[in-house]
Formats: C-alpha cells, structure tokens, sequence
C-alpha cells in the first residue's frame, strides 16, 4: 500500500521494518525529524531510543548496541556526522555493523541548513582516522529513502561494516509516495561474534577489539582488509541509466541533482541533443562498472552536484580511466537548473568548457 | 591453617605482599623469573594462611588452601 | 578458620600491567564479584582506552574495545539492548573523565542502567604520565613539571560530587587498593553496584584509588602510603549513595 510520507519519515520507519531497534542521537538541521520519529516510534516497536549529549555519544551507544548484536542506527547532517566519524572508524575496525545516515545540508564549517550535497567527501573517502572504506548509498526519492536504508542494513550485516545512507536536506524534507517494507524481527543472538556472555564458542568470552590485535596479524590484517573492500566493490556497486548507451555526452550525478539531470536527459534529447545519465545509488563503491562500458565511446562526462567545487567530479574522473575527458558542474546552494545543464554540455560539445 | 603456595611465574617483584604480610613471612629471594623479576618467597613455617598477600597482590601470584577442604571467600 | 583462596577462574592468566600498579588488583575484585554473584557467564565489559585496555589480557569475560572516553556510551548502548546482562565499563580517570566526562555525566544524568568503574591514578599512564583530571595540586607531571597548579588548571575533578547531584543515581562508592582492607571494601562496592544493577535500580559507579608507581616515579610500596595519606585526604574513601535509583 502506498502512501504519503517526509522522506526522513519515511527513512525512519522503513529502519523499523527492516528489524531495526535501537536508535541513539542529536539534533540537527535537516535530520530533526529522523531523531523526533523515532523518540515515539521506537518505543512502540519494542525499541531502545536516546538522544544523546551528542552526536559522539550516539554513535557510541550505536557500536555498543550493534556488537551485542541488534540493528542500530544513528543520523545526523555535515558537522554533527563530523562527530560521528571517530565512532565509524572504530566500527569498521571492530568490523560491527551499523547504519549511519547523513541529511546532507550545504557547506563547510558551520555552513547552512540550506539543501545541499557537501559531505560527498567526508561519507565516500572514509571520512575518520586510518584509511578505511564503507559502502555509501544515496536515495534519490522518498521511495529510495526508504529501500536503501532497509539494505543498508543487510549490506552492513553481509560484510561486518557500518553504512552510511547519504540522504539530503531536498530528499529528507520532501513528501512523495512510499511503499514500505513488511516489518521483520532479528534474534539478537544470531550472529556468533556478538556480545552476549562467554559461551562453549567463546569460553574466555569474546575480546571484541580491532581485530588487528587477536584476530589477524598485523601483515595478514592488511590483506583482510583489502580483501573485504575488494569483494564490496565486486559485489555492491548499484547505479541506474538513463539513455546512457548512444549518449554523446554522459551526466554523472546522484541524489537531489540526478532528478534534475533526469529531467535535462529529456529536454535535451527533445531538441536532438544525444544526452545520458549515469546515476551512482552507490557512491562507495562508485560504480565504475558503469563507466567501463562507457569510456573510449562517449565523448564526455559531466558530474552534476551540489556542492562548492566537484567533488564526485574526482571519482569520474578515476572511473573515466583517461579515456574520455571529464567535466564538472558543482551547482553550490542551488539544485541545478535542466536549462544550465545544456547549456553547460553545448559548451563541452563546442570547445568552451574547461575539463575537469 | 591456610597452606600457601606461590605462582613467581607470575611475580613482579613490587613487594606490595611483605608491606602487607603481619607474620614476616614473606621476603624477595635470590631467584630470578623468566620475565627477569626477583620473585617473592614464602616461609612456610611463620605463614599462619591469612590471605593477606592474596588480597594485596596485584599479581595473582598466591593460592591459600584449606587443609580442611572447605571454602570460604571475603 | 577454614578458607581457600584461589585466583578466580575469570582470570586468564598473568596481566600486563606494570609491577605495583593497582589495576592488577581491580580486574581480580570484578572478576570474584562476577563468580560469586553468579554473572561471570553473562558479564560484558566496555574497555577504555589507555592502561585499562589491558583487562583484554587479563579478565576472561566478554569484551569491546571502546574509542578513548566513550566506554560508558558503549556500555548503555550494550545495557539497552541486553538488559538481562550485567555490563560495566573499565575506565581510567583521563578516559572517563576528561576526554569522556559527558559520556560519563550524561550516561549518569539519563540513568542509564549499567555500572561504571573508575580506575583514578591521577595520571595518564599509558602515554607517559601526563596530567589527568585528578592529578593532585603541586603534583608533578610531564605536564606540570613545576606542580600542578590551580591557577594553571584549576581543582581536581570529583566525579562523585557530580555525579551525588543527579538524584536518579542507584549506586555510588569510592574505594582504594591501598590496603588489604580498603581492597576488601572496594571489592564490598563493587558487588554492591553489580547488585544495584541488576535489580534495574539504575547507573552506579564505583571510583577505585590506585597507584600509578611507574609514573608517580615511585616505589610500589611508597605509592600504596601516598593515596593513604594526601590522595584520600583530598578524595574521600566511603560509599556515597546506597538503595538510590528506581527502586528508591
């Protein structure tokens, strides 16, 4: 049955089908309602909920939560999902899973509450200390809002490593239609390595710590860890095509600013021009599949983000493989305009913009 | 009457127990373990088995056992 | 009288902590508390960062490795979802009260339903002995080579003067290793807290005086005399709120 919700409502209570129950966070512009849904909902679905001192203690009570073995989420906006990151990291050392969202807002420090895509950077490059990766969805709709934090939840549970859902501000504040998930249940004991008393698996009981430390050596702890980022980015990547085939011109974009690039495929292939789009649903691992049957045979990339300089612009250009140029668009606080994005792709066609 | 018996494997040599012991049964010997500590030495004829240097070690390095069998812990 | 005393079948084997430090002497009391109230097999410990990471080695029950300061938060989180369990964090004083105060605060400000313990050395150990929260007026650190200072930084944290503002508090005690019987209470303390705990009455905590000889460039002995005499002068020894919480 469909029906019409907020994204970041529609976000929350699609956490709670896919078995989710435990939330702990702060508030924060444009993420507020996350937090506000779930102080009742959770509750009501036999939950845990708590807003935190923090963003650091959310995320904290989050890890502990998940290593005894429950599907927890936290979620937060630019600089309180700053806050979050030294938790991230450990979650990916102790290999925990856990959901982590990010209501994208615009700009650095401080920045606004205006809509944005800022925090491109902070979610894909493993944004904490160390070095490590974590697979990243991006929701383009209500709908996606809904479907991709359900997944992310069983992605986070296949590999042992947080998540992160990358909403934005545009797609948490809109209303659409949504069909939700069936609601599930978890056992909490259903994972071996969780936390829960010494058992005959564990008679010393579990020292559940960066598994560098008992688990691997540190030589071999290396290759594990290349090895589980390898099989994510074999496995994981997820994008969607929009008349990509016979482009001349390919758009790369995701969330908020893939709708608009949808509409400027339209427009532009209604007055001739042979338009494409690439949209990552995985920004992390970026779908490089994509490209790969792409490079060499369109003429041009061009990303498309809101965002101060490009910032996926560098992933297509890796992806793109030197073999066709790319072209970046950063739109800042304003969500593209269809009209600009042809214009700005009638100036690649004709020699006047400056390759990324 | 306690037994006493020592783990020096175990011994760091901090002497926490002969501040602790009110018999002076306790004293650092002239035996060294693997990790290179001085280890402690109990005299069995002036131990009356209080349990004081059990309670003080950080170490674990002592066991007191009743020769009657039973139990008893504080 | 007839006893038996035997290193709990909790311990794993030898620690790693310096010769005299107190931890060694802590981590022996939990896990006899755990034994002798019977939740050895359903514990779970959230571990700090710093000198108390070393329970990892030592205490044979189920555990996580914290980020620095935030092993309370994991511990609620633990608790929250496995309230059946008993869980209790391992913290020295610089991980749980300065770099981790508000996880610290807030986990006893909301109630949450675990037990924390407080190493208190006054130092931070594992990175060389610099100046912690507790660290004493005119005590000399790698950070305060002249003293500590109030001017430079102010007083020493009492955890338990904050912590005895917030009504809703089970359980409430500070203990010391410095003795055979300020060792015999602490462990009286602890399993009291435990208790607390499980009967859901609410957050509880136990602070542990103890010794850091390595970095107070002490004797072992000499450092057991110096929280006798000025380290309990300034934090007293005792229990500070008993059948708090809920069930009050």
């Amino acid at each position: 049955m469909k029906q019409l919700m907020k994204g970041n409502h529609a976000l929350a209570e699609a956490a709670i089908r896919a078995g989710c129950r435990f939330f702990a966070g702060y508030p924060i512009t444009p993420q507020s309602e996350i937090l506000e849904y779930f102080s009742w909902r959770m509750p009501e679905a036999g939950g845990s909920f708590a807003q935190t001192s923090s963003e650091i203690e959310g995320i904290n009570q989050v890890l502990g939560a998940a290593a005894a073995g429950q599907r927890a989420i936290t979620s937060s906006s630019g600089p309180g999902f700053t806050l979050k990151q030294e938790g991230i990291s450990y979650m990916q050392s102790l290999e925990v899973p856990a959901v982590i969202v990010d209501v994208m807002r615009y700009g650095i420090g401080l920045g606004d509450i205006f809509y944005g895509q800022g925090d491109y950077f902070q979610a894909t490059k493993g944004g904490g200390h160390g070095g490590y990766l974590l697979p990243v969805y991006a929701p383009s709709s209500v709908q996606e809002n809904a479907d991709l934090v359900a997944l992310a939840f069983d992605t986070a549970e296949k590999y042992r490593s947080p998540v992160i859902v990358l909403s934005d501000a545009a797609i948490g504040q809109m209303c659409g239609s949504v069909e939700l998930p069936e609601m599930k249940e978890f056992d909490i004991d259903r994972f071996e390595w969780a936390l829960k008393g010494r058992d005959r698996h564990y008679p010393q009981g579990r020292t559940l710590t960066d598994r560098m430390y008992y688990d691997f050596g540190y030589d071999e702890y290396d290759k594990h860890e290349r090895d589980r980022y390898d099989a994510m980015k074999e496995n994981e990547q997820l994008w969607e095509e929009v008349q990509a085939e016979d482009a001349e011109v390919i758009l790369v974009s995701y969330g908020i600013s893939s709708r608009i690039c949808k509409e400027a495929v339209k427009a532009a292939r209604a007055e001739g021009l042979r338009l494409g789009l690439i949209r990552a649903i995985t920004v992390w691992p970026f779908p490089t599949k994509a490209f790969q049957k792409y490079n060499g045979k369109a003429s041009a990339y061009m990303t498309v983000e809101m965002s101060q300089m490009g910032q996926m612009a560098e992933d297509a250009f890796i992806a793109a493989h030197c073999q066709t140029p790319v072209y970046s668009m950063p739109t800042g606080r304003d969500v593209a305009d269809s009209e600009d994005i042809i214009a700005n792709v009638k100036d690649i066609l004709a020699g006047r913009k400056e390759a990324f | 009457m306690g037994k006493i018996s020592l783990n020096t494997g175990y011994c760091k040599s901090c002497g926490l127990c002969i501040r602790a012991c009110t018999r002076g049964a306790l004293s650092i010997s002239g035996k060294t373990n693997e990790k290179g500590y001085r280890v402690i030495a109990a005299d069995d004829m002036k131990c009356v088995g209080c349990g004081l240097c059990y309670t003080v070690c950080p170490d674990y390095v002592f066991t007191i056992e009743d020769q009657t069998g039973s139990e008893w812990t504080v | 009288m007839a006893m038996t005393k035997k290193i709990p079948d909790t311990i794993k084997g030898a620690n790693t902590f310096c010769p005299g430090c107190g931890h060694g002497v802590v981590v022996r009391l939990i896990a006899e508390a755990l034994e002798e109230l019977g939740h050895a097999d359903d514990a779970i410990c959230a571990v700090a960062v710093g000198c108390s990471c070393l329970v990892n080695v030592a205490l044979g029950i189920d555990k996580i490795g914290c980020p620095h300061g935030r092993a309370s938060a994991c511990a609620a989180g633990i608790k929250r979802v496995r309230p059946g369990n008993l869980v209790f964090s391992y913290q020295g004083d610089g991980d749980s009260l300065s770099i981790g105060l508000a996880e610290t605060v807030y986990s006893a400000q909301r109630n949450e339903k675990f037990t924390q313990i407080i190493v208190n050395n006054g130092v931070f150990g594992m990175t060389g002995g610099q100046a912690s929260p507790c660290t004493l007026i005119g005590q000399k650190t790698t950070t305060t080579v002249d003293g500590r200072s109030v001017n430079m930084s102010g007083v020493p944290l009492d955890i338990m003067k904050m912590f005895g503002q917030i009504e809703s508090v089970a359980y409430l005690a500070r203990g010391s290793v410095h003795d055979a019987q300020n060792i015999l209470n602490t462990k009286r303390y602890i399993k009291k807290a435990f208790e607390a705990q499980m009967a859901g009455a609410g957050f509880s905590c136990v602070e542990i005086l103890s010794p850091c000889p390595t970095n107070w460039h002490m004797e072992p002995v000499d450092s057991m005399e110096r929280i006798a005499g000025v380290v309990s002068a300034y934090y007293p020894i005792g229990e500070i709120v008993t059948g708090g919480g809920l069930n009050a």
